[in-house]
C-alpha cells in the first residue's frame, strides 16, 4: 500500500532532468569541466608549441649561473649566483620599494587629507593644489621627472655635497654612516625588546585605568622616555659598542657607508607622491562621510579639536577610507614595476627583463613574475580585509 | 611596452594554434601580406634609425630591404619594428616580425635554447668602453670600482661581468632599457662608462652634445659577430635570409655595384652571369624569381656600399672597414659563392 501511494507521488514531482537543484549542480560540474579542459588544453598547446619551434621549457634555467651584475641586493648576490637567485634579489627589491611606499604615501595622505579640511585658507589650498597636481600627471611622467630632472642634475661624485665628512649628496646617490655593531650590543637590542614591550604593557594599563577609573595618564612622555632611556642605559654601560663605517670617495665613486641611489629615491618619491595624493582624497571622504553632528556633540562635550578629531573622527572614517586604501596600496605595489624606466633593478626589470632576455624562457619567467604580483596583492587585500573586519561598527 | 611583449607574445605561444612550422610558411605569408616585417633597434645611427619622415636607414635595414628586394624586386616592401633588446627574441619567437636585423650577436645559447636561427654575420664587432675624457683614463683596466651604464638584456651584461671578474676588479651596473636612456645617463654622469659594441659607442658618441668630450678606450673585451636572426624550423625563409647578404658580399667581390648592374647584364664574366641570374641555378633554388640578386643590387648596392653610406667614411660615423673588409682585402667577410 504504502509503495503504490509512493508510486502514486512520483509523477508529481518532476523528472530528474527537470529538477532546478539537480540541473544547477550538472550545468556548474560541466562548466568546471569545460573550463579545466580549456586550461588543459592551453598548457599542453604551449608545450607542443615551444617544442616545436625549438625553444627550451622547464625551470632547470634557475639553476644555471645568471652571469651579470645588478646595481642593487639586499641579499648576497654576485655575477656567480643563479638565474633563481636573480629572482629573489628583484623581488626583495620590490618589496622595499612597495613597502617603504606603502608607508611614505600613507603619512603623506593622511596630512594632505586633512590639511585639505584645515579652517585655515592657506594650508587648505596648498593641500588641493598638491593633491589636484600629482594626482593628475601620469606617473610615469612623474618618475622620469624625479630622476632626470631632478636628480640627474646633482653634482658630480667629486663635487659632492656634503655635511661634515659623514654625508654626501651626488648624482650617484646619497652616501651615509653606515653603523658596525660591535661586541656588546647585544644588550642593547634586548633593552629596545624590553622597552617595547614595557610601553605595550603601560598603554593597555593606561587605558584600562581611564575607562575604570577616569584618570589620564601622561602615556606618551613616559612611552618616549621608556624607549629612549632604556637602550641609551644599557649602551652606555657597555661602553658604546658602536662604530661608524664613513663613506669616502676612493677611486670613482664612494665606497664604505650606505648608499641610497638615486634609482630608488626617484621611485620611492614619485610612488608615494603620487599614491598619497589619491590616498589624501579617500582621507578627505572618509572624514566628510561623519556626519557634522558628531563633531559638534564632542564639542559641546568640552573635547579640543585634535582629541575631537583623534578619538571621534577618525575611527569613524576608517571604515570609509580602509577599502580605497587597500586598492590604493595594491595599485602602488603594481605601479612599482615602472621601476624598469630609470633603471631601478625590481622584479620585473631584473627577472622578467634580463634573465627573461638571457634565457628566453618567457613562458616560464612570465608566469612566475605573474605569481609573484598576484601573491603580494592578495597578501595585501587579506591583511587589509582583516584589519577592516576589526575597524567595523561593533554594536554594542 | 617590454612587459606588454613579452606578456603577449606568451599568450600568444599559449593560444596559438599548434600549426606546425612548414618549410615556406613565412615566404607564403610575406608574399600575401606583401611587405616584410622586420625587427630593427629602437633607433642606433647607422644601424638603424629612421629620419624625421620615418624612413628608416643603416646596414642593419640595408639586410631588411635586401630581403624586400630579393622576394619582390622592390626594396621598398619593408615595414621595420622598432625592438629593445629585450624585446627582439619574443618578438621574433611569436612571429610578430619575420626577421631580426637589429645588431644581434651571435652565441650558442641563443642560436640553440631561443629556437632562433643566425644568417650570417654582416658586421663584426667587439665591446669596447666610452668614458669622458677628463676622467683621465687611458686603458680599461684602470676602471676598477667605476659603473657602468649599460643596456638591459644584451650580451654586454655578461662580457662586462666576465671581464671584471676575470681581472679581478669591481664595478655598479646600472642597466637601462633603451640605448638612448643609457646616453643620457652617461651625460649625466650617473655613470663612469658606457660599454656596449664599438660600432654603438661611435654611434651614441655623436648623439653626445659635446662628441669631443668622450673617448673610446682601445680594449676590446669579446667577440661580437652581429647578424639577421630568423625562427628555427623554416629553412627556405633562413636561405633567402642569408643568400640575400652572401649576395651583397659576392657582389662586392665581382665589382658590382648598384651603378653599374644595368651594364654588367652584358658581362662575359659566368661568376656575375650567375649572380646576376643569367646562368645556373637562379631563382629556382630559393623559390625566387631569377633576377633576384640583381634587385638587391639595383635597389640596395653592394655591402661596400652600403657600409660606406651609413657607417664608413662617407657617414658620420666614420668606420674603417678593418675586420669588415672582404676576406681578400684583410677582412673576415667572405661569401660562399653563387653557383
Amino acid at each position: 500500500m504504502a509503495d503504490e501511494q509512493q508510486q502514486e507521488s512520483t509523477p508529481a514531482q518532476a523528472a530528474l532532468w527537470r529538477r532546478p537543484a539537480f540541473r544547477a549542480v550538472v550545468f556548474q560540474a560541466l562548466l568546471v569541466l569545460a573550463l579545466c579542459m580549456v586550461g588543459y588544453y592551453l598548457f599542453t598547446n604551449t608545450l607542443h608549441n615551444l617544442e616545436e619551434r625549438g625553444i627550451s621549457t622547464g625551470f632547470g634555467f634557475l639553476s644555471l649561473e645568471a652571469g651579470f651584475g645588478i646595481l642593487q641586493s639586499l641579499i648576497e648576490y654576485s655575477e656567480t649566483h643563479t638565474y633563481g637567485r636573480t629572482f629573489f634579489v628583484g623581488l626583495l627589491n620590490t618589496i622595499l620599494v612597495s613597502g617603504l611606499g606603502i608607508i611614505l604615501a600613507t603619512l603623506i595622505g593622511f596630512v594632505m587629507g586633512v590639511a585639505r579640511l584645515s579652517r585655515n585658507w592657506l594650508i587648505a589650498r596648498i593641500a588641493t593644489v598638491y593633491i589636484e597636481t600629482f594626482r593628475n600627471i601620469p606617473l610615469l611622467l612623474q618618475i622620469m621627472f624625479w630622476y632626470f630632472a631632478v636628480l640627474q642634475p646633482l653634482p658630480r661624485p667629486k663635487q659632492s655635497l656634503s655635511v661634515g665628512e659623514s654625508f654626501f649628496l651626488n648624482n650617484r646617490g646619497f652616501y651615509l654612516p653606515s653603523p658596525v655593531l660591535e661586541e656588546g650590543f647585544w644588550l642593547v637590542m634586548v633593552a629596545i625588546a624590553v622597552a617595547i614591550v614595557t610601553v605595550v604593557v603601560l598603554a593597555r594599563w593606561a587605558h584600562r585605568r581611564q575607562e575604570a577609573t577616569g584618570q589620564q595618564f601622561h602615556t606618551v612622555y613616559v612611552s618616549l622616555g621608556i624607549l629612549i632611556g632604556l637602550p641609551l642605559l644599557a649602551f652606555l654601560a657597555m661602553g658604546m659598542p658602536l662604530s661608524w663605517d664613513y663613506p669616502a670617495l676612493k677611486g670613482f665613486n664612494f665606497k664604505g657607508g650606505m648608499v641610497i641611489i638615486p634609482e630608488l629615491a626617484a621611485l620611492l618619491m614619485a610612488l608615494s607622491i603620487y599614491t598619497g595624493a589619491f590616498i589624501a582624497e579617500a582621507v578627505r571622504s572618509g572624514i566628510l562621510a561623519v556626519s557634522h553632528g558628531q563633531t559638534e556633540a564632542a564639542y559641546s562635550l568640552g573635547l579640543r579639536p585634535g582629541v575631537t578629531l583623534r578619538l571621534v573622527i577618525i575611527p569613524q572614517a576608517l571604515r570609509v577610507i580602509i577599502p580605497q586604501l587597500t586598492s590604493q596600496y595594491l595599485n602602488l605595489t603594481k605601479n612599482s614595476s615602472l621601476a624598469t624606466a630609470i633603471g631601478y633593478p625590481d622584479l620585473v626589470a631584473v627577472f622578467a627583463g634580463t634573465t627573461l632576455n638571457q634565457t628566453g624562457q618567457a613562458v616560464e619567467v612570465i608566469a612566475m613574475t605573474m605569481a609573484v604580483y598576484l601573491t603580494i596583492s592578495l597578501a595585501i587585500s587579506l591583511f587589509m580585509n582583516w584589519y577592516n573586519k576589526r575597524k567595523q561598527l561593533v554594536e554594542r | 611596452m617590454k612587459k606588454i611583449y613579452a606578456i603577449a607574445s606568451a599568450v600568444a605561444l599559449a593560444t596559438a594554434f599548434s600549426t606546425t612550422a612548414q618549410a615556406g610558411a613565412t615566404l607564403d605569408s610575406v608574399k600575401k601580406k606583401g611587405f616584410v616585417q622586420c625587427g630593427v633597434s629602437t633607433g642606433l645611427a647607422g644601424f638603424s634609425s629612421a629620419d624625421d619622415k620615418g624612413n628608416w636607414a643603416g646596414l642593419d635595414v640595408d639586410i631588411c630591404r635586401a630581403v624586400a628586394a630579393a622576394v619582390f624586386g622592390s626594396a621598398d616592401k619593408v615595414k621595420y619594428s622598432p625592438l629593445t633588446a629585450k624585446e627582439r627574441f619574443t618578438a621574433l619567437q611569436s612571429g610578430e616580425v619575420d626577421m631580426l636585423s637589429r645588431n644581434t650577436t651571435w652565441t650558442l645559447t641563443r642560436d640553440t635554447s631561443l629556437g632562433l636561427n643566425f644568417a650570417g654575420v654582416n658586421y663584426y664587432d667587439g665591446q669596447g668602453f666610452l668614458v669622458a675624457k677628463d676622467l683621465g683614463v687611458k686603458s680599461a683596466l684602470e676602471l676598477d670600482g667605476a659603473s657602468f651604464c649599460i643596456q638591459a638584456g644584451t650580451t654586454t651584461e655578461l662580457n662586462l661581468a666576465d671581464y671584471f671578474r676575470a681581472n679581478k676588479m669591481s664595478y655598479t651596473p646600472i642597466t637601462f632599457d633603451k640605448s638612448d636612456e643609457t646616453v643620457k645617463a652617461f651625460e649625466a654622469g650617473r655613470c663612469d662608462a658606457l660599454t656596449s659594441d664599438q660600432s654603438q659607442l661611435y654611434a651614441l658618441r655623436i648623439q653626445l652634445k659635446d662628441p669631443g668630450s668622450a673617448m673610446v678606450l682601445p680594449e676590446v673585451i669579446s667577440k661580437e659577430p652581429l647578424g639577421p636572426v630568423v625562427a628555427q624550423g623554416d629553412d627556405e625563409w633562413f636561405n633567402i635570409v642569408r643568400w640575400s647578404l652572401h649576395a651583397m658580399l659576392n657582389a662586392e667581390e665581382l665589382g658590382v655595384n648598384s651603378g653599374n648592374v644595368a651594364k654588367m647584364m652584358e658581362s662575359k664574366d659566368p661568376n656575375i652571369r650567375r649572380l646576376l641570374g643569367l646562368e645556373g641555378i637562379k631563382g629556382k633554388g630559393l623559390g625566387l624569381q631569377d633576377g633576384w640578386a640583381a634587385s638587391i643590387i639595383k635597389d640596395v648596392g653592394n655591402y661596400s656600399e652600403a657600409f660606406e653610406r651609413n657607417v664608413g667614411m662617407s657617414s658620420p660615423l666614420k668606420i674603417a672597414r678593418g675586420q669588415n673588409a672582404l676576406w681578400n682585402k684583410g677582412g673576415l667577410q667572405y661569401a660562399p659563392p653563387i653557383r
